[in-house]
């Protein structure tokens, strides 16, 4: 592998969120807000439910906030890195450089891997101040959940190029659009006995849905879910395999049937 | 002269429609060879197989002696192209684009080879400008400017001075031929400017539904063609009007 291809994909990025005021609205602005709305839906469901001490609704449902923004970041760090170069007509001259596939995935990667630890840094000090939230109560937790959610984010994100190959530029909203087809499913701010039970099944399926219940078994035993843990990890090796796989089978398709080109004026 | 390029058979189906049929030929260290023909000829066709942007349905093309498909990364490190329909990212600077396509083609000391092709192009008044804020013209110089990033040994030229005033177009056009004169290298120019490739060309390819119909010397070809000018061959060849093919 090459660094310094490695590092030009991750540089053309870099520049781009350093400057745009958008972008970094895009990486900061949103979840404040989002942070702001559900900080409040906590504090108001936190006064219908007093007596129940055990109960850390900041906490449980703050913490959920925080790590699915995280997975949307990783997959739109993907998806959106790989969407610039469509939208300025650079993806001709990006696929004519010398630059492997695996070199292109692992700067996207590097990417997503800085806009995260941004975000979440950035986002779990405004927590702490304005709702006393510590997300660094969840231990040792924090680090593999970070990483999983992250891998998720990855796999996801190359399912996403690979769909945006196939189907043009128009498809672009898949970008945006895909982690919310999750979010239901993945119980970010619920737990899975809410879902009737051939959907608490079918879950089992999806690494964030045991990330999410993982992360609620610390707040409110206190333990870590060493099988919610490796159900994640077994699964995300797979789905990121499977992800760079689709990728590569949907850029072969490309090159056969002049789809490249066409992502330029499409 | 060592052989840069050697393309055979190659052929490009888009589903039964054959858009290259059968092409051979070869560029050789220090040539600049034209590859002309009418609108769907084949051309882009042939520089984005070059390019491996599509894989070709038939034959083979080599670079240095070695399969471009099995050597993609080794083989385009030596390679670069520029074309008017495949611009660099507007929202970035000419200064920050060079730089990021010296890391994509692993170039060293990319800052100071971004600087130099800045001034060797004559845009170093637009180091800071956004690329999208940059004319037509000063875009298409940056667009060569990148395509000589990594020195390459062949630069393919989809149409490179489409968008550019006359002016601009033959100083550009010296600035080529003196880079890769340097460089030993060869290129593959494809243009709709008769003139521009019969000043330019060692050699002209004309394609003509996906076939190549001639391939020879600019003089030679008229003398064959017993035509005046290049313009005539071409306008015959897309009426397809001409009998005395190769």
């Amino acid at each position: 592998m090459n660094v310094l291809h490695v590092f030009g994909v991750f540089y053309r990025n870099i520049i781009l969120i350093r400057r745009s005021i958008p972008k970094l609205f895009g990486l900061f602005g949103f979840i404040t807000f989002e942070l702001f709305l559900w900080g409040f839906v906590t504090l108001w469901l936190r006064n219908l439910a007093p007596q129940d001490e055990k109960l850390n609704f900041i906490l449980l449902i703050l913490s959920g906030l925080i790590f699915w923004h995280l997975f949307i970041r990783s997959q739109q760090s993907f998806s959106i890195s790989f969407l610039e170069d469509v939208w300025s007509r650079n993806i001709i001259n990006l696929f004519a450089a010398p630059v492997k596939l695996s070199e292109l995935v692992a700067g996207f990667a590097l990417i997503s891997i800085v806009q995260g630890l941004l975000a979440f840094f950035y986002i779990s000090t405004v927590a702490f101040f304005i709702y006393a939230l510590n997300i660094w109560s969840l231990g040792l937790y924090i680090i593999p959940f970070f990483m999983n959610v992250l891998i998720f984010g990855w796999a996801l994100g190359l399912v996403t190029i690979g769909l945006i190959i196939r189907l043009g530029p128009s498809a672009d909203i898949l970008a945006f659009f895909i982690p919310f087809l999750l979010l239901p499913f993945s119980a970010v701010y619920y737990p899975i006995t809410v879902f009737p039970p051939f959907l608490q099944k079918l879950t089992l399926i999806l690494p964030t849905r045991h990330l999410f219940e993982g992360m609620r078994t610390v707040i409110t035993e206190g333990i870590i879910p060493i099988d919610s843990l490796f159900w994640a990890s077994a699964l995300n090796l797979v789905y990121l395999f499977l992800g760079f796989l689709f990728f590569y089978w949907m850029l072969r398709t490309a090159r056969k049937k002049g789809y490249i080109s066409r992502l330029t004026h499409d | 002269m060592q052989t840069i390029l050697q393309v055979d058979n190659l052929t490009k189906q888009f589903n039964g429609f054959t858009a290259v049929n059968r092409v051979s030929f070869e560029v050789r260290a220090g040539e600049i060879v034209g590859l002309l023909g009418p609108n769907g000829a084949g051309k882009t066709t042939i520089i984005q197989m070059l390019l491996t942007l599509l894989s070709p349905t038939e034959g083979s093309i080599e670079v240095f002696g070695k399969n471009l498909e099995h050597h993609r990364e080794e083989l385009l490190s030596q390679m670069n192209f520029a074309a008017p329909y495949s611009t660099l990212p507007y929202n970035l600077t000419p200064k920050e684009n060079l730089t990021v396509f010296s890391f994509l083609y692993g170039v060293s000391n990319q800052e100071k080879k971004a600087e130099f092709l800045l001034r060797e192009f004559n845009l170093t008044a637009l180091t800071n400008e956004k690329t999208g804020r940059l004319s037509s013209g000063e875009q298409m110089r940056l667009v060569l400017a990148k395509a000589f990033v990594n020195n390459p040994k062949l630069l393919l030229l989809d149409e490179p001075t489409t968008s550019i005033d006359p002016a601009i177009a033959r100083e550009l056009r010296s600035k080529i031929h003196k880079f890769m004169r340097q460089n030993g290298g060869a290129i593959l120019w494809t243009s709709h400017n008769m003139r521009e490739i019969e000043t330019m060309s060692d050699r002209i390819i004309f394609l003509s539904r996906g076939k190549i119909v001639a391939d020879d010397t600019p003089q030679n070809l008229k003398k064959r063609f017993q035509e005046e000018d290049l313009e005539e061959i071409f306008i015959n060849i897309a009426r397809g009007s001409l009998n005395k093919s190769t």
